[in-house]
């Protein structure tokens, strides 16, 4: 396969910006994207379906005044990205015009991890026998199993990203997903258990991971639930369980903490920094750079440099999130956050791998100084209301803590509350951190590849509501 | 705009004799409007086309998509799908649909071309209108976080080997703007919205109306405590309910063990006012189409009758495996993936009465207005599902106080069950469902 850069020339990517500022642009942006996928899933007992696709496209983006404007193609012929760069230039309608000469400099960022297997370089054979393994694996747990899907997915996305700012850089990220879900059935009826992996990295995940290991969590965890009880409902102390949480400050702490939200005051965060908005046991990073994680990458998709940046520190909040547009509007510098799903969208603020930081507590003494709580092991999905940071989340892995003991499991029920409150009220911080399962985080209609983690914590309430009568 | 048809029949020409080919093309181009404070925030134009082509051979299904309708693209695109098609593994009932004689009942409702023509200044107007009106309308809003305007104008073609061919065009506009409120100590948000086939569709008024009264009427909410209720759903949160039933009733989840309806044909699933009906040859349906993913036509399918589960929606494939037919149930997510099984355009069979009356005959209990993680509360197989809510109190059959954070959870066979009046005023929102004001009887409740 032939690389971004060959497809596209700088001198081209050049005269692009160079028209796309010819009409008063103050900042014009060349976005060129370079896709594949391949996915093989295994359903019902047999090899079910491979499926491909390839995308390739650039978007065009003039940003005068606070206007942006912004064109996509798949043409990338000097042609194509001309009327591409006109479009996007007329609609962001900046006054003057004028020659623009930009000197764009070769730059090239540290990728968080090299890949060793590209996938394109391993026999579809070779994959579609994981999928098999996985379904055996699972299906031998117990005869109460029955029904296993397994999926394998790949992608490679070679990004070139060149601006009038002078940035001209590339990335190339490979990125690779292996997941089981299983119905067990018994007396209560149909259970499902899920069980994903993934990291930004080729084939050579399955070195590290055994995909039978993963056909059997998403078979346990399905037949745990067998024998759960329903959840109850009320406000109650809550154990979250190391990696199993991350995903709840996601979304009801990290949302906040995005420029976009702050700069329109949609934010419970917004005007709140050197404030103490957490409990002191709270650190809070979004970390694009932690290798192999699901949200890394080596630049964003506007061409900044991944970062590690620290969001709160000992519970008092320390900075925000931004993409090009917020920075330029506060004239600061950029945090590697400007991201979007294709060349067919424009950027915008979203977070990498956000995670809370280590504590230093056992975790066995957490669950053991806890009299009566609900322990939830793995958080589900969930939404968030970023301008009240109140919250809701499926719990997919639950039991009950009695008398300081791990004890029934639970069944599907609903963590709400509300951001900032859980953030003051986490009351004891475990020293087991761990990062969670591969995400896809949903903005504005656009999805992208996060990572989230978090040691075992306690959080004094929150309330589940379960299905218990 | 490309021959889409004759893009596909192109590729179906190039079928071996012993396969099995499908191809899809789509184009489309859309605008999106984004304004803040009375200036653009952001334009965007685009024109987007896309192929997909599945090859069955041998029982062996393979697929593959591409973003472009170039020739030497689609070429690939033929030979990745037949490269992944030596890799599955046989199955007896795969296989495109075979045409079924049942005629598309077009509708010239779904497409004005004239959205061409329409003023760029007229798109931004609208936007910066529907903010304006937001803004003038009450003093507790307190930001228009964001306010679009959107349209788009597509095509899609399809043919097969089987010889199912056809193409369609569709055209949408729409107004949306979320918002927030405060009264000084409170902040809430709402959000409000007009979809059309044309900015002449649109109602300003009514989406600034919504977008206000959702988040003003919601301050100084408070939890509520846990009780059992009866609740009235809000046309919208009915919807969603209504996604969450019709995503089960899928033939591939019912063939696989994964529906909590599966082997309960014929049985009384439902509350017998409750009848739920698949429709996307209702014009006035958001998501109305006269072909379905596989070029079938289209029909109207009540899956459940009179509280009577009478069947499930299928595709050539499903249907053939449940030894039964497709009923024009294959769906499609775009070109980028093979058709499942699924409904298009899915309502309840109205009543008569109108939410107010409905809240009369209630006297007390709680009108849902919103509701949140539904879809990660639920599980499909159990039906067992429980989602964040946001609504009023119902106090003396009238409407009263905001109540926030809490939780409703039951199972989906349960609250069919309970359903003890669908109201009369159903409408079709952007999506795959129409909302009608409903009453559920002994709903949990879970607050404080």
């Amino acid at each position: 396969m032939e690389t971004s850069t060959d497809v596209l020339e700088q001198s081209l990517i050049q005269s692009t910006i160079g028209i796309a500022m010819a009409t008063g642009g103050e900042f014009a942006e060349v976005f060129v994207e370079d896709r594949a996928n391949a996915s093989a899933v295994y359903d019902d007992g047999k090899v079910e379906e491979l499926s491909s696709g390839r995308s390739r496209g650039a978007g065009i983006r003039v940003v005068a005044g606070d206007t942006t404007g912004f064109a996509h193609t798949a043409d990338l012929t000097e042609s194509g990205l001309r009327s591409a760069a006109e479009a996007a230039a007329a609609a962001a309608r900046g006054g003057g015009g004028g020659t623009q000469i930009v000197d764009l400099t070769r730059t090239t960022a540290p990728r968080p991890s090299e890949t060793a297997v590209f996938p394109e370089t391993v026999a579809k054979a070779t994959k579609v026998e994981l999928l098999a393994r996985a379904n055996e694996a699972a299906r031998a747990t117990s005869g109460s199993i029955t029904q296993v899907m397994a999926r394998y997915g790949d992608s490679r996305r070679r990004i070139l990203v060149a601006n009038s700012n002078g940035v001209f850089t590339e990335d190339d990220q490979v990125r690779t997903l292996f997941v089981v879900q299983a119905v067990a059935s018994g007396d209560t009826g149909m259970q499902t258990g899920y069980e994903s992996v993934g990291r930004t990295i080729g084939f050579e995940l399955f070195d590290s991971v055994d995909v039978e290991e993963v056909g059997r969590a998403a078979a346990d965890r399905a037949l745990t639930k067998l024998q759960a009880r329903p959840a109850p409902s009320g406000t109650m102390p809550v154990v979250i369980g190391k990696g199993g949480g991350g995903v709840l400050f996601h979304e009801a702490c990290g949302h906040g903490l995005e420029a976009d939200a702050i700069q329109k005051e949609a934010s419970v965060f917004a005007g709140r920094k050197g404030e103490q908005v957490a409990s002191d046991l709270v650190t809070l990073i979004d970390d694009g750079t932690v290798a192999e994680e699901w949200g890394a990458f080596a630049v964003d998709d506007e061409g900044t440099t991944a970062q590690r940046n620290v969001l709160i520190e000992d519970g008092v909040l320390t900075d925000y999130m931004y993409d090009y547009l917020r920075c330029r509007k506060e004239g600061r510098a950029l945090s590697g956050n400007g991201r979007r799903e294709s060349y067919q969208h424009l950027p915008m603020v979203r977070m990498t791998n956000t995670y809370l930081a280590n504590g230093d507590t056992d975790p066995d003494d957490i669950i053991a100084s806890t009299p009566s709580a609900v322990y939830v092991k793995k958080l589900g999905g969930g939404q968030v209301n970023t301008a009240t940071g109140d919250f809701v989340f499926g719990m997919s892995e639950a039991y009950l803590i009695e008398n300081g003991e791990i004890t029934e499991p639970l069944r599907e029920g609903n963590l709400i509350g509300n951001g900032p409150d859980v953030l003051t009220n986490i009351d004891v911080l475990g020293n087991d951190f761990e990062f969670g399962s591969p995400g896809t985080c949903g903005k504005d209609g656009q999805g992208v590849p996060v990572g989230d983690g978090t040691p075992t914590l306690r959080v004094t309430a929150m309330t589940i509501g379960g299905t218990a009568a | 705009m490309k021959d889409l048809q004759a893009i596909v029949d192109q590729v179906v020409a190039q079928a071996n004799a012993d396969e099995q080919l499908e191809a899809v093309a789509i184009s489309s181009s859309s605008t999106d409007v984004r304004v803040y404070e009375g200036e653009i925030e952001s334009f965007s134009s685009a024109d987007t086309h896309g192929v997909g082509i599945r090859v069955i051979k041998d029982g062996r299904t393979g697929f593959a998509w591409a973003g472009a309708l170039d020739e030497t693209i689609i070429s690939e695109t033929l030979a990745d799908a037949r490269d992944n098609a030596s890799f599955a593994e046989s199955d007896e009932f795969a296989g495109l649909a075979e045409p079924d004689g049942l005629a598309p009942t077009a509708s010239d409702r779904l497409l004005r071309t004239d959205l061409v023509a329409v003023d760029t200044q007229r798109k931004i107007d609208l936007a910066v209108e529907l903010e304006r009106v937001i803004r003038a309308a009450d003093p507790r809003i307190s930001a228009v976080e964001s306010c679009d305007y959107g349209d788009e104008i597509g095509s899609s073609a399809i043919a097969t080997t089987t010889g199912v061919r056809g193409t369609e065009s569709a055209s949408a506009s729409y107004v949306s703007a979320y918002t927030l409120a405060s009264d000084g100590t409170d902040t809430q948000t709402g959000f409000g919205f007009s979809v059309g086939r044309h900015p002449d569709d649109l109602d300003i008024e009514a989406a600034a109306a919504d977008a206000v009264g959702r988040a003003t009427r919601m301050l100084g909410a408070v939890k509520p405590a846990s009780e059992r209720v009866t609740v009235v759903l809000d046309p919208f949160v009915t919807a969603q309910f209504l996604a969450v039933i019709a995503s089960t009733l899928g033939g591939e989840s019912v063939m696989k063990g994964r529906s909590l309806f599966a082997d309960r044909v014929g049985e009384q699933v439902a509350a017998g006012i409750v009848t739920f009906v698949d429709e996307p040859t209702n014009p006035d349906a958001f998501t109305a189409s006269a072909l379905d993913g596989e070029g079938l036509a289209t029909r109207r399918n009540a899956f459940i009758d009179g509280g009577v589960l009478t069947g499930f929606a299928h595709n050539a494939y499903t249907g053939r495996a449940l030894g039964t037919a497709s009923n024009g149930c294959a769906v499609r997510g775009g070109f980028k993936s093979r058709p499942g099984a699924g409904c298009a355009a899915v309502s309840l069979v109205p009543g008569t009465a109108d939410q107010a009356e409905l809240l009369s005959q209630v006297g007390d209990g709680v009108l849902v207005q919103s509701v949140s993680g539904l879809h990660s509360g639920v599980n499909p197989v159990s039906g067992d599902f429980s989602t964040g809510a946001e609504g009023l109190r119902i106090r003396g059959g009238a409407a009263a106080e905001p109540l926030r954070e809490f939780t409703i959870a039951s199972t989906i066979l349960r609250m069919l069950s309970d359903v003890s009046a669908v109201g009369g005023d159903l409408e079709w929102l952007p999506m795959s469902a129409a909302g009608v004001s409903l009453v559920i009887g002994d709903v949990t409740v879970s607050g404080a």
